[in-house]
């Protein structure tokens, strides 16, 4: 697969929840172009319609209308098996409460995209623990969430984020349950996947997360109301994996 | 196929890891189940074993002899309506003997209880049968030891006895009794055989027996006897025709007018056959309802568990979602968990019945068929993922951001 050029294609993308008989519109009429190896912040005021955006360039939601073009291929029109598919090859998730299963370890975690990828046992152990490795936790593989920090556990799910090896990181609000401290520990390691060639989309609502993204989309009511560069240039997407 | 198999085992550590956390609620919930299968594996334990030791002791009497008695082997009537019957007497047994053309060999037999001893030792209720000369033709005595009654000794009614084992065993111990004379009441007899040991009948010692001729019984111990006749079908000869015969020529001997009813008893071997299947078909049918409700009532119990866990879960499934599981993914791994539920419940079950199988098996024969352990786990496991199916149709169709939103 071609890795430069473009990933994310929005055409005017609607998302109107019906609560009973009341629509609210979240979303009316977004379109936006993502490049490979872009890293992109999503700011807005609470209830501007960021997490349903995210939750649609994530395949975890369907539009009400408009496109969404994912590697050039259009994923509105797909059904719930296929959506299944790219959530499990294309998108890594990092939430902002980690969203880890609290009953089993970190490697087990980590384990899950590869398990509904079928993966057999020996491979998807040894491509788990490279992950955990990678994110500086090779020696708490077999803690549970509940037996890890906060930034740990966000490392976890850093991990299991990227051990299928997907086209995009989708995170909402990675740092909003860490300390400051912590929160930046994650930010740099999202600033090294960036460097590495991975295409990021970070919701927030904090200036200074945004600050370390490239670029930035503005929301409001549904709407984009500012698309600007950071000063530096989109960098040429490198392959990760070839490095 | 390789990602079939991986889900299938990740489902089950899943479940496992599920029931291992909910420990007490999974074994309320699976109890039903557990009650079912033990009911269900009790029962044909209790009949399998009943069956086979029944139909060992059936084949000790002929197939294709018939048993004419007073006394029906299995009454349908007041007993007092048979109590006035007169007996079978020698002259029915003669008249058969003379007149029947299918029958192969007529004996008439009696028994008797009489103390039985030699020298001091002293037996008390033996059965002393006074049997035809051709009772070896008709029933399934044999010698070990000695030989068994001849003509002569038949004819000429003398003193001499045939002994079972037991008997045996009690008064001679070790020793040879052929030869040995001992006291039947007060007469005495010399031994001449002993008999091959043929286990218990309906409870019965069958090797607690003598056997003496008919007519030396009726001089010693009165003539005034309740016979019984056995006849032995010819080569060939159908036992319903047998019978027919028979009831005209007894009719006639007893001097029946055409309008009375019999006043005896023809009986075969497959009577009894036929009244313990009825009785064991409402021993099964009885096992098979109580067995079958509790695992509705269990199965209704899964339901209700796995929906619980389901919406425990919503989380969790939607975190699986948003991972990649697909419905069918997450359809098996619910519908595993409670078909494991349900199977632990099977193997609970099936080890109760074992255990209540060994308690019972100190009163009545039982045994459990391996096909029956193995066909009830399975099918507690198809109760499980029959039971399943809704909650887990209920998680698999789990919108995955509503299930992620739910804490
Ligand atoms: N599941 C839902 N049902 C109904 N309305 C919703 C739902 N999710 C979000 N909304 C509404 O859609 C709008 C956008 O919400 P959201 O995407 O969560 O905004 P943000 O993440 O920027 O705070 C809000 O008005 C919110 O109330
Ligand atoms: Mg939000």
């Amino acid at each position: 697969m071609d890795r430069d050029g473009e990933l994310i294609r929005l055409v005017d993308l609607h998302k109107v929840y019906k609560v009973g008989e009341i629509e609210v519109p979240a979303l009316r009429g977004i379109a936006l172009t993502v490049q490979r190896g872009e890293y992109m912040a999503i700011m807005g005021p609470s209830g501007s319609g960021k997490s349903t955006l995210m939750n649609l360039i994530g395949c975890l939601d369907t539009s009400t209308h408009g496109e969404y073009w994912l590697s050039g291929v259009n994923v509105s029109t797909m059904d719930d098996n296929e959506l299944a598919r790219i959530r499990n090859r294309e998108i890594g998730f990092v939430f902002q409460t980690f969203n880890l299963l609290p009953r089993a370890n970190a490697l087990h975690n980590v384990e899950l995209p590869l398990i509904y990828a079928g993966m057999g046992l020996a491979d998807r152990k040894a491509r788990a623990r490279e992950a955990l490795t990678a994110v500086g936790l090779g020696d708490r593989m077999h803690h549970k969430p509940a037996e890890l920090s906060g930034g740990q556990r966000q490392r976890v799910a850093i991990a299991r984020a990227l051990v299928n090896r997907p086209s995009l990181i989708l995170a909402d609000e990675p740092t909003g349950n860490l300390d400051s401290a912590t929160g930046e520990e994650i930010l740099q390691m999202f600033d090294e996947l960036h460097r590495r060639g991975n295409t990021l989309v970070v919701v927030t609502h904090e200036e200074s997360v945004a600050a370390r993204a490239h670029r930035v989309v503005r929301l409001l009511d549904g709407q984009v109301v500012s698309d600007i560069m950071n000063g530096h240039p989109p960098q040429p997407a490198v392959d990760i994996h070839a490095l | 196929m390789k990602t079939f198999f991986w889900d299938t085992v990740e489902a089950a550590s899943i479940a496992w890891g599920a029931l291992k956390a909910n420990r007490v609620r999974a074994t309320l919930a699976t109890l039903g189940i557990v009650i079912g299968v033990m009911t269900v594996v009790l029962m044909v334990t209790i009949v399998a074993g009943l069956n086979a030791s029944f139909k060992k002791q059936l084949s000790l009497i002929g197939a294709g002899t018939v048993y004419v008695t007073r006394f029906p082997w299995i009454m349908q009537d007041d007993f007092f309506l048979y109590r006035n019957r007169p007996r079978l007497t020698l002259r029915d047994a003669e008249a058969i003997h003379r007149e029947s053309l299918l029958a192969e060999a007529v004996t008439p037999s009696v028994d008797t209880m009489r103390p039985v001893s030699y020298g001091s030792t002293v037996l008390n209720g033996v059965f002393v049968v006074g049997a035809g000369d051709d009772y070896q033709k008709t029933e399934n005595v044999m010698p070990e030891v000695g030989r068994f009654l001849s003509r002569q000794e038949f004819e000429a009614n003398r003193s001499v006895v045939v002994i079972g084992q037991e008997v045996a065993d009690r008064l001679f111990s070790a020793r040879n009794p052929i030869g040995q004379e001992i006291r039947i009441g007060a007469h005495r007899y010399r031994i001449i055989g002993v008999l091959e040991k043929q286990g218990t009948m309906f409870g019965m010692s069958l090797d607690n027996q003598v056997i003496i001729p008919l007519g030396t019984l009726m001089k010693h111990f009165g003539r005034r006897r309740d016979l019984t006749i056995s006849v032995k079908a010819a080569e060939g000869v159908r036992l319903v025709d047998l019978k027919d015969e028979l009831t005209g020529i007894l009719r006639r001997s007893r001097k029946l007018g055409p309008g009375d009813k019999d006043n005896f008893s023809i009986n075969e071997r497959d009577q009894l056959m036929a009244t313990y299947n009825k009785l064991t078909a409402g021993v099964y049918a009885a096992g098979i309802i109580i067995g079958g409700i509790s695992l509705l009532v269990g199965g209704i119990g899964i339901m209700n568990i796995m929906l619980v866990s389901v919406t425990e879960r919503t989380h969790e499934i939607g975190i699986r979602k948003a991972l990649g599981a697909r419905r069918s993914q997450v359809l098996r791994q619910f519908l595993i968990e409670s078909a494991l539920i349900c199977a632990v419940g099977g193997i609970i079950g099936v080890g109760l019945a074992r255990l209540g199988g060994a308690v019972i098996n100190q009163w009545l024969p039982t045994s459990m068929p391996i096909s029956v352990a193995v066909g009830s786990m399975a099918f507690a496991a198809l109760v499980g993922i029959f039971f399943g199916l809704y909650p887990a149709a209920k998680a698999a169709r789990l919108d995955p951001i509503t299930a992620l939103r739910k804490e």
